[in-house]
């Protein structure tokens, strides 16, 4: 028996997670992919909103401008990379100037600090690749870039060391409530728990229907990317945001914050939630969209192209309340969802709180959560620290990233470790750059082979299914 | 003694594949010594090592050997002279100044000032993501040489149902080895009009084995959620875009991609190495010497050979140039005169030429932009023909050489000389 059972290991999920780790409660995440952030927060723009964006009043506005505040200490406090490296966005004539000056006075009511309108002049100096015809543009100083699943495995796994459990592969398939009591029949067996949180994502409504609460619906809208060389990361230093329209923010033109580039997303709605593929027009639609803002995006550059799916909801607005007593929705959390989920978490659990659940705090609650460091970004005296107690930091598998066997082993064996190819790509970035797992990916898969003691045929690339071998050779 | 090893050399190779393995021997017996390469793999070798067809040779040794025999008889020599070499080692820096950071289990970091430096590191297959192929991202999409280390070094099938994007070499060779494996290889598909890859892979690997080539052809979607499941492919007009209405669907679990080879010059693009945008190798001269003082290069990391006995040609050149170099006996004033490719030749190899370096002659490798029947190929010093051989049938494919003697480019007084071709009937 759990006290709280949380839905869904994304961002939402596992920001819930770690806030309930504070307290003295038993407390399990159950996630339908093998690992954490496997959904939307794996393929998003990986960008914390300065919150000049969202209407006033809503629920995305409060959690934007608060979630916008909180990112910096989170992420020293769990070891994750970020930069606030500020965003424009611009204005190419007289109605987009209306517009960033609504944004501007929005901004201000949201309570969102150091915000500017700046004239081309100081566009073109901050910014001289953003294409000449710009005539404006609404400066956020504390506008930020993050990794967005860096940041929910981080999380993750100051959850876990602090006691709360992780169920993957289990799809949740059944809910229902007997004497204050949650069954939750999953792939994996029962849980019960006393409360419950849905974080469900993309898939929150259904959970919100099992747990017969006020209908809505999650309406999947695709995002598509293209991700390019560190060689043309830094065409820009800002992330290049066009003025909004009523289909989202437009297409973004941003570093990343390991030094990539990327162009991003277009907004088209989808029927099928599970279908994370591109398209030829989608990303034709991207490259031109990038390309109104900035000069110098060449499809050469690409190394590769993704979709994400945003959760939207139909009513506008997050939706966080209490479907049935004793568990709470976070749905919705479509964009400023990254933002928002880490101020999101502490309101979820006060909502539980209402409902009865008691929160002691844990005096052995550890706050902080250190990385392993990768070889690449240690001293010279750490280098040559770790090499001398293991070798294995002397051998690089990933030629484009130059990540070792040590960090690739070390990513395998942290609690949560990785158990695919792409559970070590997400955590030490092996297979993430130019050649994306040309030559690395064997070598990977030979080394979780050994690390997991499983034969090379059952590694696997991601979930269950998506195997890379098919059997020995003749 | 766990890094912060520091040496100094007299030559040091990146790349212990054919290039480096042929420039080392060369330069040892031109007298250099104190030679070191650098080897990223377990083994010495390169990329021949998984390469266990045959048909490697025939031009250096007069006999077709697998890639594995090929490379050992370079292994061998280097044992023989008793050539330095270091395994499992990384080069993560060099430097204008012919400063190298390497890396190894066994030695740590290992810091190194060379005279002479060579660049042997060879090249990398292009992959999905550069061609931006939509779709989903399922596994069982590879390039052709992953799925080769896969099959022919680990003893491992990347698939049953294969569809191979490309014609290149690698991609012809991994259908036949992905079928006598057993699998089904449903089709190659090659976006270009011709093929890319060599006549006789195509006769031996594909014809042989009845498997379809489709010219004008691409992958327009891949298909699955966890595995791939099926591909889309689709017609392409003269500008290589899809044609739309010609889509089909070919249902397979494997994807193999042969689409090209990229020249790996991240540690040239960081000594400041001028890269021909053409090749994306460096820019070499008579010596196969860059455009840094002392840094020489030579195999696919400065252009993409289709034989490797041209890259063990080229490489000799490399380690004869770089002991001339160390030696001292290395001319460099302003005599001399540029390589350019003239009306349907994309590059020329070497691009700078100064006659009183040359030993006995020049091989000038070059390749073709497109197929050509009953043409000439002309080297010109202005209007003199310097050069002239009529050629049946040209290919992208296959990769063209102009051998040279001292004597002919002494007397070159242009400051260009050009390839072209004439007399072209297409």
């Amino acid at each position: 028996m759990y006290d709280v059972a949380v839905i869904g290991a994304g961002i939402v999920g596992t920001s819930i997670a770690r806030e309930l780790s504070r307290y003295d409660l038993n407390v399990v995440v159950i996630e339908k992919s093998s690992d954490v952030a496997n959904g939307s927060t794996k393929a998003n723009s990986g960008i914390v909103h300065a919150g000049y964006d969202a209407k006033e009043g809503t629920l995305k506005a409060k959690f934007n401008v608060l979630g916008s505040e909180m990112y910096e200490g989170i992420c020293r406090e769990l070891d994750v990379p970020y930069k606030r490296n500020g965003s424009l966005v611009l204005a190419f004539n007289d109605e987009d100037l209306r517009h960033i000056e609504m944004l501007y006075k929005r901004g201000l009511t949201n309570g969102v600090r150091e915000l500017e309108i700046i004239d081309k002049n100081k566009v073109l100096s901050l910014e001289p690749n953003v294409q000449d015809n710009v005539v404006g543009a609404l400066y956020a100083k504390t506008g930020a870039i993050v990794s967005p699943f860096e940041l929910a495995i981080a999380l993750a796994e100051n959850a876990n060391q602090n006691g709360v459990e992780f169920m993957f592969s289990a799809e949740v398939v059944k809910v229902y409530k007997e004497k204050d009591i949650f069954t939750i029949e999953t792939s994996q067996g029962i849980v019960k728990s006393r409360y419950l949180v849905n974080a469900a994502g993309i898939f929150a409504d259904d959970i919100n229907d099992m747990l017969g609460g006020e209908k809505f619906r999650i309406i999947p809208r695709r995002g598509e990317y293209c991700l390019f060389d560190k060689a043309v990361g830094g065409i820009v230093t800002r992330t290049i945001f066009q003025t909004p329209t009523n289909k989202g923010k437009g297409i973004l033109v941003s570093p990343t914050v390991h030094g990539n580039l990327f162009v991003g997303p277009n907004a088209v709605e989808m029927e099928r939630k599970d279908d994370v593929s591109t398209t030829k027009e989608g990303l034709d639609e991207v490259l031109r969209g990038g390309s109104r803002s900035v000069k110098g995006i060449n499809p050469r550059d690409i190394i590769t192209s993704f979709t994400g799916i945003r959760a939207t909801p139909d009513t506008g607005d997050f939706v966080i309340n209490v479907p049935t007593k004793n568990a709470v929705n976070a749905a919705g959390i479509e964009s400023p969802g990254l933002t928002a989920s880490v101020a999101i978490a502490p309101y979820v659990v006060s909502l539980l709180e209402e409902q009865g659940l008691k929160l002691i705090k844990k005096g052995s609650f550890i706050a902080t959560r250190q990385n392993t460091k990768l070889f690449i970004n240690m001293s010279e005296d750490e280098k040559r620290e770790v090499l001398s107690k293991n070798p294995t930091y002397g051998r690089i598998i990933c030629r484009c990233e130059h990540i070792t066997e040590g960090d690739i082993i070390s990513a395998i064996r942290r609690p949560l470790g990785a158990k695919s190819v792409d559970g070590v790509k997400r955590r030490v970035r092996a297979g993430m750059g130019r050649c994306q797992g040309g030559f690395c990916m064997p070598r990977v898969v030979e080394i979780l082979a050994r690390e997991l003691n499983i034969p090379l045929t059952e590694v696997k690339k991601s979930d269950e299914g998506s195997f890379i071998l098919t059997g020995k050779t003749k | 003694m766990m890094g912060g090893e520091k040496m100094k050399r007299d030559l040091v190779i990146i790349g212990g594949g054919p290039a480096g393995l042929a420039a080392a021997i060369e330069a040892k017996k031109n007298g250099i010594d104190d030679i070191l390469i650098l080897e990223r793999d377990k083994r010495l070798g390169g990329i021949l090592q998984q390469c266990i067809h045959n048909g490697f040779g025939l031009h250096i040794f007069k006999e077709q050997l697998t890639g594995p025999e090929y490379a050992q008889r370079f292994i061998d020599e280097v044992e023989k002279l008793k050539i330095e070499y270091k395994l499992d080692t990384m080069v993560l820096h060099l430097s204008e100044n012919k400063h190298i950071a390497a890396l190894n289990p066994k030695d740590g970091i290992v810091e190194i000032d060379a005279k002479a430096v060579i660049l042997a590191m060879g090249c990398r297959e292009r992959t999905r993501g550069a061609l931006n192929i939509p779709g989903s991202r399922p596994a069982g999409v590879f390039t052709a040489g992953a799925a080769q280390r896969f099959v022919n070094m680990e003893g491992y099938m990347v698939g049953k149902k294969v569809v191979i994007l490309g014609s290149g070499d690698i991609g012809l060779i991994m259908a036949r080895r992905m079928t006598l494996e057993g699998a089904e290889v449903k089709m190659v598909v090659e976006l270009m009009p011709y093929s890319t890859g060599l006549k006789r892979n195509i006769v031996q690997c594909l014809e042989d084995f009845d498997i379809p080539l489709l010219f004008s052809h691409t992958v327009v979607k891949i298909h699955g959620r966890e595995r791939v499941e099926g591909v889309t492919i689709a017609a392409v007009d003269e500008n290589r875009r899809p044609i739309e209405g010609t889509e089909q669907y070919v249902e397979c679990d494997t994807l193999l991609l042969s689409v090209g080879l990229i020249p790996e010059n991240e540690l040239s693009r960081e000594a400041n190495i001028k890269l021909n945008p053409v090749t994306s190798g460096a820019y070499v001269n008579e010596l196969m010497e860059t455009s840094v003082d002392g840094i020489f290069a030579c195999g696919n990391v400065v252009h993409v050979h289709d034989l490797v006995d041209y890259v063990t040609e080229e490489s000799y050149l490399a380690g004869y140039g770089a002991s001339k170099y160390i030696k001292g006996e290395y001319v460099k004033d302003e005599t001399g005169f540029n390589t350019k490719a003239g009306f349907g030749i994309r590059y020329v190899v070497p691009n700078r030429i100064n006659p009183k370096n040359v030993k006995d002659r020049v091989n000038f490798y070059m390749r073709v932009n497109d197929v050509y029947h009953n043409v000439d190929l002309v080297v010109r010093d202005g209007d003199r023909i310097v050069y002239k051989v009529r050629r049946n049938h040209v290919s992208p494919g296959e990769m063209e050489n102009v051998k040279l003697s001292k004597d002919v480019l002494e007397k070159v007084e242009g400051s260009e000389l050009i390839f072209a071709l004439e007399e072209v009937a297409k």
